[in-house]
């Protein structure tokens, strides 16, 4: 177990490395000059010059590589060139927004999925089968930002049960802020619980046919016991690999749905900042989004071991 | 059953609650498609800053109208000297930032002294370079020299980056505005929303909003929902593309107004074939404006001949120099001796106009003979290659500045165009503050331009805006962006 999550660790460790150094290079090659940007098109060639002095943008590359690992080390991520602020400070702002919306989707996809994922399986070949199956399909096919501006228009615009988008912030209460993500996390969750749904029942077919459920089954437990207790639990490892790449896909790839909600999150953020090239932006969230996916998939390699009894017991 | 009637009744609770804040309002909500970076309007070119603090926050010597006029802002009236050289402005007095200190001539100074000073990053740092000196006079008086006469100076002194700000407050506008205007600012959601506040010690005419809010909605998908729902109360710029979901809906009023956008096929004047006169002259033959204004703006936009808004004074109506004329084009692309036609790029950048716009000019290009290869391009790029380094054949842009036609005389500007005749005129143009000579000048500049055929004039781009019924005195047009809202209020 020790040596199974060392082993983990040091991938990590190294994997966070080799991604800051492309990171940046990437970043760095990108044609467009922040200063140009922030001055337009009729500020002097000597104006520029001047800001990206006073950005610090003339530096060498190497040296601003060194500064700016060193600064995430001590957890200092530096300050945007645009909005001239901390960036944790604007991270900040925006995970308020982008964490509760991909639990609230996560957690919906998975309330939604298992369940479907179940029926699906211990019916398969039926016509319930095949309905659940027909649906995830198109849940999987539907273009999610389609499907958000179906959304606004039935309980936005006809019911006005929601805001049509936007997010009043936590401080105009828990309620409402809460409701300005109903629709973008339902949004979200669909398609993904589709997804979700088709894993899980092709594992749980899979597990179904193992000789100890049909051993289950002839010392005579219930088919349902059968399902949940012996069938789901080995199920679950194929499950979970796809619960943590959503998750890191909904921390980061929502994007599109925060742009049709308008909702001020870590998405947009990150899009913004690439056309306005506030590059120190765009490199510390891309930094900390390595950081949450291999957070994220540690935490699935050690979820692995606790459904899956061997893994815990090799060294 | 129990559920259903639980949702009905909610729905109906949620109707009657949005509909009863409709009545005798004082609050607006207006959607902005782009964020301000910042809130300091002398410190960044980008035009969503002015859209949410020009004439709200902050106010300048003299402001621009709804019309383009320049009107007296917090200077009362003003002298000019008999050489054009010396303007004596007198102030409003009794006039308060927000933070409660006072405005007076030293405020005046610092301003613009911090505008042109050598380490200024101002974005239109051009405004200030005819300036002198500025002397406080007394504390209601300031004079401002110039080196030479300067027909714009007072136009100038209108735009958002002269505004007047406060030496203790200057610093830190970006995060938090000072000025005098008729709003304060009260918060900023970063990323979702501007908030600003009626301000009790105003000097001027009382506004008859209490509360205003700039909602940023990047998406021109989410704006029709937005506006359909209430949400949001007005979008001064919106998508043209989306008018047709919103035109006959009478909760809205659809207004079309102009804007200072000349959407340009800008050529690379430097670049062989396109440093011949026919080439450029083959483009214009073969452009269809009216084609491209159906295509790329929905049919919205005023046709243009040369650099200059057909709503300003100057204007002089060059759009049938160049009729739309493929046998033309074709016979002028034989006498440079490519009557093979030739193969050239043509660099988009991000808005609708361009990509869209592109689109259709390089199929009427491919008519001539011209076989453009489309390369799309952000913002970013655009400005360093096309802008910056001039590497480019052909690109789509709309010059969004005000009274603008100067930049074709700027040397090492990305059009590479140069002509000492233009550049004569121009020179003329700063001399002279006389209005009639400056639009006479104005008018031999425009022919030359269009004579040349500098670059293939498109179309003025329109100002769409889309607001409830029942707003009334949001801008009809946009001489310089911005959302002015000191008349805007709600009728019965």
């Amino acid at each position: 177990m020790t040596a199974y999550l060392l082993k983990r660790l040091v991938i990590a460790i190294a994997t966070l490395i080799l991604a800051s150094m492309v990171v940046f290079a990437v970043l760095e090659i990108l044609p467009g000059d922040p200063a140009r940007l922030m001055l337009g098109l009729n500020a002097s060639a000597d104006q520029v010059e001047l800001l990206r002095d006073q950005m610090g943008l003339n530096a060498p590359l190497v040296l601003r590589y060194l500064h700016w690992v060193g600064g995430l080390l001590s957890l200092d991520f530096g300050r945007s060139y645009t909005y001239s602020v901390p960036v944790i400070d604007l991270v900040r702002e925006r995970m308020a927004v982008s964490l509760p919306l991909a639990l609230i989707a996560l957690a919906l996809s998975t309330v939604i999925a298992i369940p479907v994922g179940l029926y699906s399986a211990s019916r398969r070949g039926r016509a319930g089968d095949t309905i659940a199956m027909g649906a995830a399909q198109l849940g999987v096919a539907v273009p999610n930002f389609w499907f958000a501006l179906m959304l606004i228009y039935l309980f936005a615009v006809w019911l006005r049960l929601v805001p049509a988008g936007g997010f009043p912030g936590w401080s105009a209460g828990v309620w409402p802020a809460l409701k300005s993500l109903l629709l973008p996390a339902v949004a979200l969750a669909l398609p993904q619980a589709a997804i979700l749904a088709r894993v899980a029942r092709s594992a749980l077919i899979e597990v179904l046919n193992e000789d100890y459920i049909r051993t289950a089954r002839a010392k005579g437990l219930p088919y349902r016991a059968v399902l949940w207790r012996h069938a789901l639990r080995n199920a679950m490892i194929p499950v979970l690999t796809i619960l943590g790449l959503q998750f890191a896909f909904l921390i980061a790839g929502t994007i599109i749905i925060e742009n049709v909600f308008y909702l001020p999150g870590l998405g947009r953020l990150v899009f913004q900042a690439i056309t306005q090239r506030d590059l120190i932006v765009v490199e510390s969230i891309v930094m900390l989004l390595v950081v949450a996916v291999i957070a994220v998939n540690l935490v699935v390699d050690v979820s692995y071991a606790f459904v899956d009894p061997r893994l815990r017991g090799r060294q | 059953m129990k559920l259903w009637k639980t949702i009905l009744a909610a729905a109906l609770l949620a109707l009657a609650t949005s509909s009863q804040a409709y009545a005798a309002r004082t609050d607006l909500v207006i959607g902005i498609t782009l964020e301000p970076p910042h809130l300091d309007p002398t410190a960044g070119a980008a035009a969503a800053i002015d859209e949410v603090l020009y004439a709200n926050v902050f106010e300048g010597l003299t402001r621009i109208g709804p019309n383009g006029e320049v009107l007296p802002d917090l200077a009362e009236s003003w002298a000019i000297s008999d050489d054009g050289k010396v303007y004596t402005f007198k102030l409003h007095t009794g006039v308060k930032f927000h933070d409660g200190t006072d405005f007076d001539a030293s405020d005046v100074k610092f301003s613009l002294d911090r505008a042109r000073a050598d380490n200024s990053v101002n974005a239109q740092k051009g405004l200030f370079a005819a300036i002198d000196t500025v002397d406080v006079v007394d504390p209601a008086t300031v004079k401002v020299t110039l080196k030479n006469p300067q027909g714009s100076f007072l136009y100038n002194m209108g735009w958002g980056d002269a505004v007047i700000v406060a030496p203790e407050s200057a610093e830190t506008n970006k995060e938090k505005p000072i000025g005098t205007g008729p709003f304060k600012f009260q918060s900023w959601a970063k990323g979702s929303s501007i908030t600003l506040v009626k301000s009790d010690n105003y000097w001027g005419a009382p506004v008859s909003l209490d509360k205003a809010e700039f909602r940023i909605v990047p998406d021109a998908a989410a704006a029709v929902p937005a506006l359909l729902s209430g949400d949001i109360q007005a979008f001064p710029f919106f998508d043209p593309d989306s008018v047709a979901q919103v035109k006959d809906d009478p909760r809205f009023k659809v207004v079309i107004g102009s804007t200072e956008g000349e959407t340009i096929l800008a050529i690379n004047n430097k670049k062989p074939p396109f440093d011949k006169l026919e080439v450029r002259q083959a483009i214009a033959f073969a452009l269809d404006r009216k084609a491209i204004i159906d295509g790329a703006s929905a049919g919205l936009g005023v046709p243009i001949g040369s650099h200059m808004s057909p709503a300003s004074k100057a204007y002089v109506d060059l759009t049938g120099l160049y009729p739309h004329n493929v046998d033309k084009a074709k016979e002028l692309l034989k006498q440079a001796g490519l009557e093979n036609g030739f193969k050239a790029t043509l660099k988009l950048p991000p808005p609708s106009y361009a990509r869209l716009g592109g689109e259709i000019i390089a199929s009427q290009l491919r008519d001539v003979g011209i076989d453009l290869e489309i390369i799309p391009v952000e913002w970013a790029q655009w400005l360093d290659q096309v802008f910056t380094k001039k590497d480019y054949d052909l690109t789509i842009v709309s010059h969004t500045e005000p009274n603008d036609i100067d930049i074709y005389s700027r040397k090492d500007y990305y059009f590479n165009y140069d002509n000492p005749a233009f550049d004569k005129i121009i020179a003329e143009l700063n001399l002279t503050s006389d209005d009639a000579k400056r639009n006479t000048l104005l008018g031999e500049a425009q022919k030359i331009l269009a004579d040349d055929a500098v670059v293939g004039f498109l179309y003025e781009l329109p100002k769409v805006g889309v607001w409830d019924a029942k707003l009334q005195g949001l801008w009809e047009n946009a001489p310089i962006q911005a959302n002015d809202l000191t008349k805007v209020k709600w009728s019965e």
